[in-house]
């Protein structure tokens, strides 16, 4: 499956903390256009990947490439940049801010003005606010929070938390999507919400989504492809049914 | 924030008609506080730095502006701008070693930078005149003004004040200040939306510094005498006392803050000669109890309260009220930030 369109390559990551190996040689792909679930018992390595990617740990070895572009030793905040965002796993939203300020943090990465030109309100910083603005907008109303735009962020229902941690993920145009278990903590009414998301996401926005889960059923209703890792391996890899009847996925989940 | 700087411009500019000689460089220190301690809430309030030697940037302020009116005859207008241009690239500096130090690490730091200060300035006497100080000339007033020389300092410093209150206002509001914010709020989700914290924090420490910086240049000048114990570690240490009552997550807090370092001791001073400090610090304890998100955050409570009842009265939408609450919630945290999460 090495074609062109693989948006991302994971190459042989090796990630150790302190003697324990955390991912052991994983290696995989992510398509353009597809929705790709990471799934595997606690402790698998799912989330370890995750901050790869966002270059927070750094493997020990083996390439990350995006778009042709190598991560590995990128800083943190040049990752938005190249078109990678994400949301995380226990809600990481900018507390003291409103709905539409988190919101337009996700626009940081697109627009440029510092320090200078914003203090002095110079007609570019002006600009770039409204282009801010707008794009936050569109991201709020494409999860349908406009009327919780001028709402503190804090406060909010857990559901809706998760909901503006996405929109403000999508405000940074990603051409890959991470979502770090989003349907934690969401109720049966969410959860199929979500699907219906993710599926608009890829299909109306044309992002490319790599989703980490436990929620079963959501994996396998929504993926394209199902990567699943245990102790660090990747143990099987593939389209969601052939996944579920593997026999080494189900002994994993089952135990042994 | 438009509306309060009128208000504070309108008055400001009035006000020294009814004011003695004496009240006038009074309320020349508060506006000269107010510039100093808006720096320090740019880095504690709304970015999380702590900076318990904000003095020393004030020194810094005070001393260029003091050895190029006197040693190198630049006019005072020069002076000032090179004092803030110094502070802040020395607090840009500083910021960069400071990255490695969190929370009450980083307060010692910077409480060792105050301590250092007045030795240090005693050091390079060839410069600063040692113990001894130096004499500066008040500016004279231009234009034939009819005004005294005081007045004309409470007028810079005021125009000096309200110019910096504006900028502030706007990169606080922007794309700029939002990230500073962020970066208190959650520095890893900060990063992950392209944020350089880094870079955000140390030029958050540097133009904090310039604030307090240019406000040192303008002590020097309305003061008319630098001298190496006037910088003490106090100094520093009533610069917190002042951002915190005022409330150091807003910019109108500054001048709350300036207005209470400059009149309380004096007051104190009045109701017992003998224990002044006692008297200062009851206070201090009354209004923490009393205004735990400092003075503007009581002020920004009362507003919400009073949107609210008018909102009761005819019916409106509640985003107003949800806003002020919001920004009641941002002047709450910054006491998180002073090792009270909440």
């Amino acid at each position: 499956m090495a074609g062109n369109d693989a948006l991302l390559v994971v190459q042989d990551i090796v990630v150790r903390f302190s003697g324990i190996v955390a991912l052991d040689g994983v290696t995989f792909e992510v398509e353009a256009g597809k929705i790709v679930g990471l799934i595997g018992p606690n402790g698998a390595g799912k989330t370890t990947l995750f901050n790869c990617l966002s270059c927070l740990y750094r493997p020990v070895n083996g390439a990350i490439t995006f778009a042709g572009r190598s991560l590995l030793g990128l800083p943190r905040y040049r990752i938005a940049e190249m078109g990678i965002c994400r949301t995380f796993q226990n809600l990481a939203l900018f507390s003291t801010m409103s709905v539409l300020e988190n919101v337009m943090l996700g626009v940081h990465s697109r627009t440029r003005t510092g320090f200078l030109s914003q203090a002095l309100r110079l007609p570019q910083a002006r600009r770039e606010e409204s282009f801010i603005h707008d794009q936050a907008m569109q991201a709020i109303s494409f999860l349908s929070l406009e009327h919780l735009a001028g709402h503190p962020a804090a406060g909010l229902p857990y559901g809706t938390l998760k909901r503006i941690e996405i929109a403000r993920a999508l405000a940074g145009a990603p051409k890959l999507l991470l979502l770090d278990e989003p349907a934690g903590g969401l109720n049966h009414e969410e959860v199929t919400e979500l699907v219906g998301l993710l599926r608009e996401i890829r299909d109306r926005l044309k992002v490319t989504v790599l989703l980490v889960e436990h929620h079963m059923n959501l994996v396998m209703q929504v993926s394209d492809r199902v990567v699943v890792l245990d102790f660090g391996r990747k143990i099987a890899e593939g389209p969601p049914a052939q996944v579920q009847r593997n026999a080494e996925v189900i002994r994993a989940y089952l135990g042994r | 924030m438009r509306l309060g700087l009128l208000l504070v411009a309108g008055v400001g500019y009035l006000l020294p008609a009814a004011l003695s000689s004496y009240q006038t460089f009074e309320f020349t220190q508060v506006f000269i506080y107010a510039v100093a301690l808006l720096g320090l809430n740019i880095l504690i309030g709304y970015n999380g730095q702590f900076s318990l030697g904000h003095g020393a940037f004030y020194a810094i302020g005070a001393y260029t502006t003091a050895i190029m009116t006197t040693r190198w005859d630049i006019p005072y207008g020069w002076a000032i701008i090179a004092a803030g241009a110094l502070s802040l690239v020395v607090g840009f500096l500083f910021g960069l070693p400071a990255l490695r130090f969190e929370g009450l690490y980083l307060a010692l730091a910077t409480f060792a930078l105050a301590l250092a200060t007045p030795q240090v300035l005693k050091y390079f006497d060839t410069w600063t005149g040692g113990s001894q100080g130096i004499v500066l000339d008040k500016p004279s007033v231009p234009l034939g003004l009819p005004i005294s020389a005081d007045q004309y300092l409470y007028y810079l410093s005021l125009t000096v004040l309200v110019i910096l209150l504006l900028l502030a206002h706007n990169l606080l509001r922007g794309r700029a200040g939002r990230a500073i914010t962020a970066i208190r709020d959650n520095p890893i989700a900060a990063e992950a939306m392209g944020v350089n914290a880094a870079l955000y924090k140390s030029l958050t420490f540097g133009v904090s510094a310039m604030y307090t910086g240019i406000a040192g240049a303008l002590g020097a000048l309305a003061v008319a005498f630098v001298a190496p114990d006037t910088f003490s570690a106090f100094l520093s240490i009533n610069f917190l006392v002042g951002s915190v009552v005022g409330g150091v997550a807003s910019i109108s807090g500054a001048i709350f803050g300036g207005a209470f370092i400059e009149f309380v001791p004096t007051y104190a001073q009045e109701i017992s000669r003998a224990a002044p400090w006692a008297i200062f610090g009851l206070t201090l304890i009354i209004f923490m109890y009393v205004m735990p998100t400092g003075v503007a955050g009581l002020i920004r409570r009362v507003a919400a309260a009073l949107a609210r009842s008018m909102a009761s009265e005819q019916p409106a939408p509640d985003s107003q009220t949800a806003a002020a609450e919001a920004a009641e919630g941002n002047r709450g945290s910054a006491r998180a930030v002073l090792g009270k999460p909440d």
